[in-house]
This record gives C-alpha cells, sequence and structure tokens, in this order.
C-alpha cells in the first residue's frame, strides 16, 4: 500500500523516473494504436481511402460532434453529465432559422445560436447546482424539453432561408482539404487541453471530480465551476449547431438526434472516467478519430446505420467495463 | 413468545454468585498501519449483568465492538461463546451466533415500516415462500410491547422521533433472542425522557438474563445502569471489576492517568495583538453561544468528547459548514460566512479532522493538493505556474519531513502520517494568520505525532494564532496556553495552562463535578 523511502530525502523529485512503461500503458497510447490499427484497416478495406478528399470529407462525421464532446468530457471529469446536448443543437438551430426567415443578418443569426447554447447550458447548470440534483436525471429532462420546444415551434415544417453567407461555417475549407469544422475542432481542442491542463480551472474540475467536499474545504466555488462547465457545454453544442446548419443548409426539429450517445461514447473512450476525476483533452480528442474511423469503416462495408448504432452501443459498454474487467483478471 | 435464554455452559463453572460467563475475550489485539488500536485486551459478560465500557475517544472501544460484531479480525487473541472457541468471520455470523449489535448511528431503513425493519434480512415466510405478513405484524407488536413500547407495526420509520427509532432498533435486536447484547452509546442523541425509557428496557432486558455490553462516556448513566465496568485507555485494559466496588473518581483517574511525556510541549513565545475572535455563535441545533479569542502566538486548546460540537463550531468559522448567528472577526475585521475562498484569503484556514474526506484529494499528486487551496497565487498571466508549484512544494515536503518516493505520487499511496504532513503543509501554504487544526494527531503513528507537535509550536512561534481542536488530553494539555472545553454544543470552561490538568478536564467534559 505505501511506496515510501525510509532514509529522510533532502529533496523529493517531481516525477519517478523511468517510467516509460507507464507512459507506454496510457490509455491515450493504447488508442492511438487502436486508431492507427483501423487507418491501415481502412485503407487496406478500400483503395479509395487514401485520397486526401476521402479522408477530409469522412472528418465531417464527427467533427461537430467532437466539439460538443470537449466540453462534456469537462463536465464529466467534474462529476456532472450533459446529455440534452443534441437537443441543445436542435433548440439553437431552430432559434437560428427563425431568425433568418425574418431575413437577419449572418452575425445576428450566428450569435441567436451561440445565446440560445449559452441559455440552455445556464438552465442546466441553474438547475442542477441550485437544487442540488443529480445532473444525469435533469439534463435527460431538459433533452426532453429542448427538443419538444423545437417540435411546438416547427411541427413538422422545415427553416431553410439561410442567407449563402452561412455556408462557410460547415462547407468551406480554410486550406487544401483542411475544412473550417476541422480547423476549428483542432483550435478548440488546443484551447481545451490549455483551459483544462494548464489553468488554476482545470485544475479544480479535477478536484472537484474526485473529490467534491475537499474541493469546498479548499476553498474552491463547486456550484460555480460546475455552473460554468454547463453554459460551456451549451455553448460549445452551440458552435456545433452553427457548423451542422450551414452543412445541412437546412433545419428540422429531428436534427442531430440521438448524437448524445456518440457524444458520451468519444467522451468514455477518450479514457475520461464516468466516475469522475479523470481523463485528458487528447484522449478525447484521439477517440474523436478513432470514432470517425470506425463509422467510416462500417461505411466503407456497407454496414446500415441501424447496425453502426449497435456497434456504438457495443463500443460504449465494453469501454465502460474494461476497467473492472481487467481488475478481475489481475486479481 | 419464550425469551428466556438458554445457557449452554460449561457445568463446573457454575456458581450461584456468579453465572458462567457467555462472552470471554481474552488477549484481544487489533493493529492498524502505524496505530495499534487494541492490546491484549480481555473482557468477560455474564447472564443478567449490564457491563458498561467506558474510555476515551479513541481508547478502542469501537474497534472492540467491531470485533465482537464481526466487522473486524482480530490480530491476536481469543473470543469464547459458552465455553467453546469462536471466530467471528462476519457481521452476519456473528447476529448468528447470539450478538446483537445496536450501533451509536441506528442502521435502519427509513421509508421501511417498523414492522419491515424490525425482521429486515429475515422476514418471517409462508409456505409458499412469500413473506407472511400478519406473522410479522403480530410479533413485531409483540416484541415492542415486551419493550414497553407502543408503536404501530405499519408506521413507516421516517416518522418516527430519534428514540422511538432506537427503540425499533433494539426490537431488531431482540428478534434474534440474541442473549449477548451491545449498545454502542445509545443515548448519544436521545433527551432525558427517553433516555430513561431507555434504562427500563436495558433494566428488563437484564431480568430476562441477558448479558449486555453497554458502551457509554456519560458517568450518571454508567453508575444508574452498569454492574460491571470494564476501562480501556489507548487501546489496552486499565481496570475492570464491578461498579460497587469503584467510584466517579477512580474511573476518571482511570481514564486519563496517563504521563504527558509524549507530548513536544510548546516553547515560550511572547503572545500579541487579539487575532480571532469568535462573537456568541450561535445555531439552532449544533452549538449555543459560542465566544472565545486567539492571540497572535498563541495556541488555544478546544477539548470535548466526540458529538460536543467543536467540529460543527469550526467548520463554521472556516466557511464549510453551517451558517451562525453571532461574529467572528480576524484582526478586528468581520470574517465572511459560507464563503471557504474568503475565510482562506482573509488568512483563516481549517485543518479538517477527515484526511480523506475532507483534508486531501486522494487520487491527486501531492504537489497539486499542496497547492489547491491557493491556486492563485501558483498563476501567471491566467496559467498554471508548474515551476513555481513544484518549487513550493517541494520546500514545504523538506520542511515537514515528508517521505513519498516523489512530487506527483497520489496521496492516497502514503501513509496516513505522511498524509496528514501534506494536508497540513497544504494549509501553511496559504501564509495563515490563523491556523485551526481539528484532531491534526488523529490515527498517524507516534514519530509523526511528535513532528505535528514540534510544527505547530513554531507555527506559533512565527506569530500565528492557533486553534487546536483535539480529543488528546495530553496534547491539549502539553502544547496549549488556554484550554476550552465544550459540552453538548457550549462552552462549559476555559482553564489556563496552570490550572488545567486531566480530571478537570474530563470532569468538565462529562459534566461531573
Amino acid at each position: 500500500m505505501t511506496e515510501e523511502r525510509a532514509d529522510p530525502p533532502a529533496d523529493l523529485p517531481f516525477r519517478d523516473r523511468g517510467r516509460l512503461a507507464g507512459a507506454l500503458l496510457r490509455w491515450e497510447t493504447l488508442l492511438l494504436f487502436v486508431g492507427v490499427a483501423l487507418f491501415i484497416f481502412n485503407a487496406l478495406a478500400t483503395p479509395y481511402f487514401l485520397n486526401p478528399w476521402t479522408l477530409s470529407d469522412a472528418t465531417f462525421n464527427f467533427t461537430e460532434k467532437a466539439i460538443i464532446a470537449l466540453a462534456v468530457a469537462l463536465l464529466v471529469i467534474s462529476g456532472e453529465i450533459d446529455l440534452s446536448v443534441a437537443s441543445i443543437v436542435a433548440l439553437a438551430s431552430i432559434a437560428m432559422g427563425a431568425v433568418a426567415e425574418i431575413g437577419g443578418p449572418l452575425p445576428v443569426i450566428v450569435a441567436t445560436g451561440l445565446a440560445v447554447g449559452v441559455l440552455a447550458g445556464a438552465v442546466n447548470g441553474v438547475i442542477v447546482t441550485a437544487f442540488a440534483l443529480p445532473s444525469i436525471v435533469v439534463t435527460i429532462g431538459t433533452l426532453s424539453l429542448y427538443r419538444g420546444i423545437g417540435y411546438i415551434v416547427l411541427g413538422d415544417g422545415v427553416f431553410k432561408n439561410y442567407p449563402p453567407e452561412f455556408a462557410i461555417f460547415g462547407q468551406s475549407y480554410v486550406w487544401w482539404v483542411i475544412s473550417f469544422e476541422l480547423a476549428s475542432f483542432l483550435v478548440l481542442a488546443v484551447l481545451f487541453a490549455i483551459l483544462l491542463h494548464k489553468t488554476p480551472f482545470g485544475r479544480s474540475i479535477y478536484a472537484i471530480g474526485n473529490n467534491t467536499l475537499a474541493a469546498r474545504f479548499a476553498g474552491i466555488r463547486v456550484e460555480r465551476v460546475k455552473f460554468l462547465l454547463f453554459c460551456l457545454s451549451g455553448l460549445m453544442a452551440g458552435v456545433a449547431s452553427v457548423m451542422l446548419t450551414s452543412r445541412l443548409g437546412s433545419t428540422r426539429p429531428t436534427i442531430a438526434f440521438g448524437w448524445e450517445l456518440e457524444i458520451v461514447t468519444m467522451v468514455v473512450l477518450g479514457g475520461v472516467s464516468i466516475l469522475g476525476g479523470s481523463g485528458s483533452i487528447p484522449g478525447v480528442v484521439i477517440a474523436a478519430f478513432v470514432m470517425g474511423l470506425i463509422t467510416f469503416g462500417l461505411g466503407l462495408l456497407n454496414v446500415p446505420g441501424v447496425v453502426m448504432s449497435v456497434a456504438i452501443g457495443s463500443v460504449l459498454i465494453f469501454v465502460i467495463a474494461l476497467p473492472r474487467i481487467l481488475a478481475m483478471v489481475r486479481r | 413468545m419464550n425469551s428466556r435464554v438458554e445457557i449452554d455452559a460449561d457445568p463446573s463453572a457454575t456458581a450461584p454468585a456468579s453465572p458462567a460467563p457467555v462472552l470471554e475475550v481474552a488477549g484481544i489485539g487489533k493493529d492498524f498501519p502505524g496505530v495499534r488500536a487494541l492490546h491484549d485486551v480481555s473482557l468477560t459478560l455474564r447472564p443478567g449483568r449490564v457491563m458498561a465500557l467506558v474510555g476515551e475517544n479513541g481508547a478502542g472501544k469501537s474497534t472492540l465492538v467491531k470485533l465482537l460484531s464481526g466487522i473486524y479480525q482480530p490480530d491476536a487473541g481469543s473470543i469464547r461463546l459458552f465455553g467453546k472457541p469462536v471466530k467471528l468471520p462476519s457481521a452476519a455470523a456473528s447476529a448468528r451466533m447470539g450478538i446483537s449489535v445496536i450501533h451509536q448511528e441506528t442502521v435502519l431503513f427509513n421509508e421501511l415500516t417498523v414492522a419491515e425493519n424490525i425482521f429486515a434480512g429475515h422476514y418471517p415466510t409462508t409456505r409458499l415462500g412469500q413473506v407472511d405478513w400478519p406473522e410479522m405484524r403480530r410479533r413485531s407488536t409483540e416484541i415492542l410491547a415486551q419493550l414497553e413500547a407502543y408503536i404501530g407495526p405499519n408506521v413507516v420509520l421516517k416518522d418516527l422521533s430519534i428514540a422511538s427509532r432506537h427503540i425499533v432498533a433494539m426490537a431488531r435486536a431482540l428478534v434474534g433472542d440474541s442473549p449477548i447484547m451491545i449498545m454502542d452509546e445509545p443515548t448519544a442523541a436521545m433527551s432525558h425522557r427517553e433516555i430513561e425509557e431507555l434504562y427500563r428496557i436495558v433494566e428488563r432486558l437484564r431480568a430476562e438474563g441477558r448479558a449486555i455490553l453497554f458502551i457509554s462516556h456519560k458517568f450518571d448513566e454508567i453508575f444508574r445502569i452498569a454492574d460491571d465496568y470494564t476501562v480501556l485507555r489507548d487501546g489496552e485494559l486499565v481496570g475492570t471489576g464491578a461498579i460497587e466496588d469503584t467510584s466517579r473518581d477512580a474511573l476518571v483517574t482511570m481514564m486519563v492517568g496517563r504521563e504527558i511525556s509524549q507530548v513536544f510541549p510548546k516553547s515560550a513565545v511572547e503572545i500579541g495583538e487579539v487575532m480571532l475572535e469568535a462573537r456568541h455563535l450561535s445555531h439552532p441545533t449544533e452549538f449555543d453561544d459560542i465566544s472565545f479569542q486567539v492571540r497572535q502566538g498563541e495556541i488555544l486548546g478546544v477539548y470535548g468528547l466526540i458529538g460536543a460540537g467543536r467540529t460543527e463550531v469550526m467548520q463554521a468559522i472556516a466557511g464549510v459548514g453551517q451558517r451562525y448567528d453571532g461574529e467572528v472577526l480576524l484582526n478586528g475585521e468581520t470574517v465572511p460566512q459560507g464563503r471557504a475562498d474568503k475565510v482562506i484569503r482573509k488568512g483563516i484556514v481549517y485543518v479538517p479532522e477527515e484526511r480523506g474526506l475532507h483534508g486531501a484529494v486522494l487520487q491527486l499528486p501531492i504537489y497539486q493538493n499542496k497547492t489547491l487551496p491557493n491556486l492563485g497565487a501558483y498563476t501567471r498571466r491566467g496559467f498554471l505556474d508548474l515551476a513555481r508549484e513544484v518549487e513550493h512544494s517541494r520546500e514545504y515536503a523538506r520542511l515537514l519531513d515528508l517521505r513519498a518516493a516523489h512530487l506527483s505520487q497520489e496521496v492516497g499511496t502514503l501513509s496516513g502520517g505522511n498524509q496528514q504532513k501534506v494536508v497540513i503543509g497544504k494549509w501553511m501554504m496559504t501564509a495563515p494568520r490563523v491556523l485551526i487544526l481539528d484532531e491534526p494527531t488523529k490515527g498517524i503513528d507516534i514519530g509523526s505525532k511528535a513532528q505535528v507537535h514540534r510544527l505547530v509550536s513554531r507555527m506559533a512561534q512565527n506569530g500565528l494564532a492557533i486553534v487546536l481542536v483535539s480529543s488528546e488530553i495530553p496534547e491539549v494539555l502539553g502544547i496549549s496556553d488556554r484550554i476550552l472545553v465544550m459540552r453538548a454544543g457550549r462552552v462549559v470552561a476555559e482553564l489556563g495552562r496552570q490550572e488545567a490538568d486531566a480530571e478537570t478536564l474530563v470532569r468538565h467534559a462529562i459534566g461531573v463535578n
């Protein structure tokens, strides 16, 4: 149990030396190998895969979800979860569609999408923190609520009067095959990694997720941090909504339906403990690419969508069970 | 229902004056990493007699109860039931063999009915294997009537008073007709009238021939109800005998009589201005009219039994506990309530008693724990300054003689004493003006204890005002300049260094004068 030196050390080293084996066994490293294997598999399965434009197209499958997953990862590390994100995407998209219908200019449309996202996230945050309710239940409630509002507003109609310039968010390329979406995801990933791993705010997220009471005793304002994380999750859903709506060019109330499953899968696959307290942004980023490769590979094999959701569900359960299975094997 | 206890005893030991023991514990011992909880303790329970188990906090009473109820396994010694050596591998086994325990905090199901609670785990069944509800209700009423408690079997437990719940817990213990009953401070949360009721029940159980082990540190109660006593101190047996052959004074002496040599005494320090002042702090249920002052360089000891409200007051001041009426002043300025971050920034820090629960984030590395209360100081332009975190953590690791492999080691992998050094260090690193320590040496080895005492003394020398909450009398006496004694949420005595001795403290704490 204890791992201590007998002699009083004058100065403690910062880190154990010679932990290469430990680094190699890290989840992120294993995941990277899985990703490479899937890449090779896809390349062998079809000659078209290695075409840069095919690869570029493949990224559209997951970048919007991955952007949301970055924020949901922070929430899960803090011990909370947001399952309403896909419904927030829909709500934001409908709000943007409504603004576009009455001829609102591009900046107003985008601002509306982002603002609705933040607002919906803030509502989640207030309910969870002010009433000390479990977020899994609260956000299942708002999942239904936000989506329901969308149905009431739009019925079985469609908003599609977006100005032509709106297409840049989901359909343009910043350089050669690098889409605006992919570039945004990579930039956001770097920002989130800095936020989580290099700032006091990120440090408090880990402390809260591991031991809320000790965090509180250390003067961390637990409710405030959690509220901000819900807002952030809403904001990222808003960002994803702008991109998705722009890519599709229209809004229906079923937009982004069921995305929360894939987003949570990405987060957990990325090594974030569903119980809170551990995980990293690089892990989530690698997981996003792995998920993209899985869905693309299954697509190449002509696997229908229904079977694909079976595969994703299986991945989710397997990854959650893996630590337990390993513990059982070790015993 | 026949509740008479049949005793399968060795006939040669039977004597009319002193019936054969039902339970004999001989030379039992239990060690935890770094702490010897019990050493060579023996105890004999006889039918129809109530044995009081007495001792200070941490004397080993609870450990003994846990050994008898099968929760812990002894490292040494033996347990004999009805003359036969037994092992008690689990709580279920212990219950099956006739030992039932009523814990301090009753373990019951609030959402279930009284009858369901009484029979939980061994519901009577019909031939078809269904729960026999009429039988269960009938027997519940019967057992409750035995206890002279007329509680309806269909009442949901959460609608009952605390005292009635204790009676339900006792009824539950009676279901198995256990010949041996252990009651772990059952009166701790009861009112006077409820306590009287409990005494009647205990007397009744005794008359039925059960052997009862009654844990208490209330002297009135011990002399009211017990036939025999056993005193534990520091995990060792210090005395046992019949109540009629002893006195309150003799028991108090047995409880506390110990040398104070293990404590590093505080060095003489010039006492400065008043730093922290509490004025009439009150809370509806936890504490009442608490006032005190602590000066620069001074160590204020706060003694009391568990449940006296010491921790509640200190956590309220630290902004992590209940809100209070009254006022806390630091250097004459009001300290805000309910905001630990502001309290810490003002310079008041609270080192909590529960190391793993409140003190440290066990899963995080040492250095991250150490900088947590004051992350702002390790931030440059919005980003954490890792080099500074490591440097400062290393400095305090050296100061506190922290034994670890490296600074990135998870705190949970350290021993208790070293975890405590991390926790104390993390609060020292905020450069506080007032340090409130809650049981800082609980559960750590002797060597680490001495280091903690030396450290506290040195911090006083550096001009900090220190509040030391402790249940260890030698610690309080050895290191404090003044001592407050709390009982039942109030300050009942304030003693100077000269007037305080172990007996006086205990007398005030338990309310015997």
